[in-house]
């Protein structure tokens, strides 16, 4: 395994296991414990849209026989979970009888596409922005002006979103206002595509960034100013080094470590706000698949999209903590004799 | 006289310094807090609540001083306007507003007693508790509240706003028990713990009245971010369409203005309010954070 240890390696692996069994676990769990059933609500939709529905009884109790409802709790379990570690979690009740899964695949490259793209470029911003504020010789306006604009960094994204999108593209009509492409444009590898792929995710990219790049900006602040106290920081001013290198190789490559745990911490809300930012735009990812979902009360996809985005958020957390030694060589795992 | 009033001034100063609980940030970001419980005390006292419940005016009529786009004027008796169904926004915002406070903090309280247990449990008895507390807080720890909470409320329907807060405090409770667990940690081998422990004091009494005082600081940051976590993961699922669906709440407002269009009819105080009160919420929640880093780490006082 090369420089990483194999006690920690496992360590990582038992905490992420144990999180994606929690999480399946509590989505389990929760619809069982709930005074509604969702057999009923399903046939409730049936009725709304079917006038009476014959037989009421005896459809209800095939669905339960069909979902395995009428299976002991155990074995519902050890079924769920076996489906669930092959990524299959039924059909969706709403556009039956489309599989979940595939409904998730067609959602997710958006997501992922939207999040890796809005990350990078936040936490690039952020913590320039950041050590510039605490470095002693960037310009004064800089000093002033960023801390005064961080004040709106406070706010989550979909309240950003809602701002940007009224007067971005309500007002001046610059963006579209809703969609991860035109109706016009045919889906493909297109010059047309990627042009309106591009034009209509500006705005749900720039909603997040706009409000989390504070976030790094603050802390990578905070450790600029430790940073700073450092001997080495001292030495390297007494051995007249150009101010800009000490900027670069002493002082931000030492200060920016704590910041990729803290990254590691933050993904879980990061994913949460860009659900809500999806479900504002209406762009195509998993945000809107679980709006839609919760709207129809389509409970197998509502339990998949929430599965598939902690596991997300579970995985990208455990490639941070994986990759952190190799940026750090000064984290050693195992109590000091790598 | 000039030089009196220098000696004045520098006197003040001096003394800003040596109280750092004067401090600007904790101050207007109290001072917004305040405002928008303000807002829903004398609102209560003022104004005729039940209009958030009927909708008997005109639809979407404007705050006063603007015109719709069926070019009708605002009038007083709405001053800030109306939503899509005609329902008062100055009552939904005095109802909202102050209700959104209260989910945050409840679970944020309830999160930081449950953090202050376990943290303490944690760190003290040690062992096989610790090890469960630590791996049960780490794993929860990266579980994104508003997916799990979207299953509970998609599954259970309705909710009181209070249940709403006890459900997301079983998620804000993480944070603070990490943060004890490892500043007990290392209390415990601080000089003055053990001067407690060989003088026979009871493990009570260290916990509360020799280690809490000095957790205090790093207490109030956490206790004040859990309730901006708290209150974005309840507009969160407001604007979902999930949360109390009987009490109007600044998240439903909002959503219920997307769902109408209200974005492309220019209809912007109906979201637009709401979004606002949100946000004033969270920019004085982030300043009082921001006071109380300042009053409990010094060096970065010079800011």
């Amino acid at each position: 395994m090369g420089r990483i240890p194999r006690s920690y390696l496992l360590n990582r692996v038992v905490t992420l296991l144990l999180t994606v069994w929690i999480a399946a676990t509590l989505i389990w769990i929760i619809p069982r414990l709930s005074p509604v059933d969702p057999a009923d609500i399903m046939l409730g939709r049936m009725a709304a849209g079917a006038g009476a529905v014959e037989n009421a009884d005896q459809i209800l109790e095939r669905l339960k026989a069909n979902f395995g409802l009428n299976d002991p709790l155990v074995v519902q379990y050890v079924k769920y979970i076996r489906n669930v570690v092959i990524f299959d979690f039924g059909l969706s009740t709403a556009t039956f009888p489309t599989q979940v899964s595939t409904l998730i695949a067609r959602a997710l490259p958006w997501t992922v596409g939207l999040m890796l793209l809005s990350v990078v470029i936040t936490f690039f911003i952020g913590n320039a922005l950041g050590a510039l504020m605490a470095w002693d010789r960037s310009p004064k306006l800089v000093r002033v002006a960023i801390p005064a604009a961080m004040v709106f960094t406070s706010i989550p994204p979909i309240l950003s979103g809602l701002l940007l999108m009224w007067i971005l593209a309500a007002k001046l009509r610059w963006f579209p206002l809703t969609g991860a492409y035109g109706l016009t444009v045919e889906p493909g590898w297109t010059w047309g595509f990627v042009q309106s792929v591009i034009h209509h995710g500006f705005l749900p990219a720039l909603s997040i960034v706009i409000v989390t790049f504070g976030f790094w900006a603050l802390g990578m602040r905070g450790l600029m100013i430790t940073v700073q106290g450092e001997d080495y920081v001292t030495l390297a001013k007494a051995k007249g080094l150009r101010p800009r290198y000490i900027l670069y190789r002493y002082m931000i490559r030492n200060a920016i470590l704590p910041q990729i745990t803290a990254f590691a911490l933050k993904i879980g809300l990061l994913v949460a706000g860009q659900v809500l930012v999806e479900r504002i735009f209406a762009y195509n990812g998993m945000g809107k698949l679980l709006y839609d979902a919760i709207l129809d009360q389509d409970f197998p996809v509502i339990q998949g999209v929430s599965f598939v985005i902690i596991l997300m958020t579970a995985v990208s957390v455990f490639l941070v903590d994986l990759v952190y030694p190799f940026v750090d060589p000064r984290v050693r795992h195992d109590g000091g004799e790598a | 006289m000039t030089g009196h009033r220098a000696g004045e001034i520098k006197g003040w100063r001096l003394r800003r310094f040596e109280s750092p609980w004067v401090n600007p940030k904790l101050f207007w970001g109290a001072g917004l807090l305040l405002a928008i419980v303000a807002l829903g005390i004398i609102g209560r006292a003022f104004w005729n609540l039940d209009l958030a419940f009927t909708g008997a005016a005109p639809l979407k009529l404007p705050p006063v001083g603007f015109e719709n786009l069926r070019g009708q004027e605002g009038a007083w008796i709405h001053p800030i306007g109306t939503d899509g169904s005609g329902r008062d926004m100055l009552a939904l915002i005095v109802i909202g507003a102050p209700n959104s406070l209260f989910v945050g903090l409840l679970a944020s309280l309830i999160g930081m007693s449950l953090g202050i247990f376990l943290g303490f449990s944690a760190g003290f008895i040690g062992g096989r508790t610790d090890d469960v507390i630590r791996v049960v807080s780490d794993v929860m720890i990266t579980i994104p509240p508003l997916l799990i909470l979207v299953v509970v409320q998609s599954a259970w329907g309705d909710v009181s706003l209070t249940m709403m807060a006890l459900l997301i405090a079983g998620f804000v409770w993480q944070s603070p028990t990490r943060l004890i667990r490892a500043q007990v940690l290392s209390m415990k081998q601080s000089g003055y713990v053990q001067m407690a422990r060989l003088s026979g004091a009871s493990t009570m009494h260290i916990m509360f009245r020799e280690m809490l005082p000095n957790l205090v600081p790093y207490l109030f940051g956490s206790f004040i971010a859990n309730v901006t976590t708290s209150i974005v993961t309840a507009v969160g699922l407001e604007v979902l369409g999930l949360g109390p669906q009987r009490i109007p709440t600044l998240g439903r407002t909002i959503y219920e203005a997307i769902n109408a269009g209200a974005l492309i009819q220019n209809l912007w105080w109906w979201w637009g309010i709401p979004t606002l009160l949100l946000g004033l919420m969270f920019i004085g929640l982030l300043l009082v954070n921001l006071g109380l880093d300042e009053v409990s780490n010094p060096r970065l006082r010079k800011l």
